[in-house]
């Protein structure tokens, strides 16, 4: 099948080129693809959600600006405004250096500074939108049961889509946080649920161009920075007093801890290098799974200039390539929404682990 | 380039959209399905554990309505082989019984027919000491002949009386 469409896709190259040779030649001269540009622009965040050109014209979505200056006070304007010549009451996007991007403000001294700023930028709204999307679908999920439990027919099995979803929240209550939490797994639970299906959704919906899904939430490090601070607090605020033993007061020789307290820095960098490696993890795999295929769809552009055979012969190459990336991609998602998750409870566990017991264990190994 | 660096407004937005939806889940979605799905495998496990229960119950009861039949078989067989010895035994006291009865009948019989010969010969001896009183008589009357004579009469006096009774 991908045989035929890729001589079928060539065939239509070489004879476009043979039928309209005046359509090279005719062509005019386009300023070359900035292919950085064109990537991180996808994959940043923006002020406004552009969907696309027509010729000289952007076509977007104007989005809220919020911005509290600390001389002026709060202000709120649609992001169009910042297009205007010179801003808008002294607010401009900022072109370079390290707040480029950003709303910047020009003070009363002529410096520029960057105000506190709240947007509701294209991410903002994405978060907005698979928020209310998930809340719509697990509160229509639990208002099935409940409808049901309040009729009195307990052992209802839903049917069709509602029976998938249940089994998947299921393959997760089960197959994760229960077996990783261990003992009191019905505390976290919500959470973990939450978290699995909010960054599942997330990546999947960041796989999908069109409005309103596309943007790219969960790889983006304050969403996933927003994650694993939530998984820091449910680790460290639950902590038991085993937990903190282990961190202040380690089982290892008294050298280790004693006059210079080594292990004591190492456990405590561990609070934070465990959710650290979370936000980092999936920020980096859903990112670059992006990157790769916004770069093989770019590469219809790039090579727009090396003449329409190849162009086309390439332009197929690469959808076909991209379309393989969004399958890995979509499996990227599951996986990566399953690790953030088990390792969240894997480590809540280890929070609240129970006592070693040590002489029951010594006497084992020498049984053996 | 600022990849690395997570912007502040949109950290915010995220705690906070995050933060409402996880307590609007915790509140209103998770608890409720899992609840139920739990409380649902709850009775599915105590369902099948008292599907094995009632199994084994069954199994047990089979057991035991097996030795009960067996039980009642021996119990049978055991009448049956009483029954039989009584019937033997019965017959055995019956037969007895009557042998016993036959002796008796024959017993008596014979002290009868004793008994009947005796008042025969009682008679006989009767109707003897008649005849001999009567010879007497006839002898009495024929005294005054000769000896030989008389021992002729006596004999056929004798005759005379016995003839007609033999």
């Amino acid at each position: 099948m991908t045989k035929r469409v890729v001589t079928v896709g060539l065939f239509l190259a070489v004879f476009l080129s043979i039928a309209f040779p005046a359509l090279a030649g005719e062509k005019k001269e386009r300023p070359p693809v900035d292919v950085r540009e064109l990537l991180l622009g996808h994959l940043e965040d923006s002020y406004h959600w552009h969907f696309f050109d027509i010729g000289e014209k952007k076509i977007a979505l104007p989005l809220p600006v919020l911005v509290h200056s600390k001389e002026r006070g709060w202000f709120a304007f649609l992001s169009s405004r910042l297009e205007e010549e010179g801003g808008y009451k002294g607010f401009t996007l900022s072109t370079e250096g390290k707040t480029k991007g950003k709303v910047v403000e020009t003070d009363s001294t002529g410096k520029v500074v960057r105000p506190f700023d709240i947007s509701i930028t294209k991410n903002v709204v994405a978060l907005f939108f698979s928020c209310f999307l998930l809340m719509f679908i697990v509160l229509s999920l639990s208002r099935w049961y409940k409808k049901r439990e309040h009729a009195g027919e307990l052992d209802a099995v839903p049917g069709g889509i509602k029976g998938a979803l249940e089994m998947f929240i299921m393959s997760i209550h089960d197959g994760v946080i229960k077996s990783c939490v261990g003992k009191d797994y019905q505390r976290y639970s919500p959470y973990l649920l939450t978290l699995f299906f909010f960054i599942i959704l997330n990546n999947v919906l960041g796989l999908i161009p069109i409005f309103p899904a596309g943007a790219n939430l969960t790889g983006n490090i304050a969403v996933t920075m927003g994650l694993a601070l939530c998984t820091m607090v449910a680790i460290n605020l639950f902590g038991n007093k085993e937990y903190w033993k282990e961190i202040l007061w380690p089982d290892v020789p008294i050298f280790m801890k004693a006059p210079i307290p080594i292990m004591q820095v190492i456990e405590f960098f561990g609070i934070f290098t465990k959710p650290m490696a979370l936000m980092i993890r999936l920020f980096a795999n859903i990112f670059a799974g992006h990157i790769i295929i916004l770069a093989l769809t770019s590469l219809v552009f790039l090579t727009v200039a090396m003449g329409p055979i190849l162009n086309a012969s390439m332009s197929v190459v690469a959808v076909l390539f991209s379309a393989l990336m969004l399958v890995l991609e979509l499996l990227v998602a599951y996986i990566q929404a399953y690790v953030f998750t088990m390792l969240s409870a894997i480590f809540i566990g280890l929070s609240r682990q129970e006592p070693h017991k040590k002489k029951e264990h010594k006497l084992k190994t020498e049984n053996i | 380039m600022d990849l690395m660096i997570p912007d502040s407004g949109l950290l915010f937005w995220m705690l906070l959209a995050f933060g409402i939806l996880f307590v609007i889940l915790a509140r209103f979605g998770w608890p409720a399905i899992t609840g139920m799905v739990e409380r649902r495998n709850e009775r599915i496990d105590k369902a099948l554990a008292d599907a094995a229960a009632a199994r084994q119950l069954l199994a047990t009861l089979k057991l035991q309505e097996e030795k009960i039949l067996q039980q009642s078989r021996e119990e049978q067989e055991k009448l049956l082989e009483q029954s039989r010895a009584l019937r033997v035994q019965l017959i055995e006291e019956a037969k007895e019984a009557a042998e016993k009865e036959g002796q008796l009948l024959l017993d008596k019989t014979r002290e009868q027919l004793r008994l009947e010969k005796e008042e025969a010969l009682q008679e006989i001896r009767l109707q003897v000491a008649s005849l001999s009183i009567e010879i007497a008589e006839k002898l009495l009357r024929g005294q005054l002949e000769p000896e030989a004579k008389q021992r002729d009469l006596i004999d056929r006096l004798v005759d005379e009386t016995l003839k007609p009774r033999a």
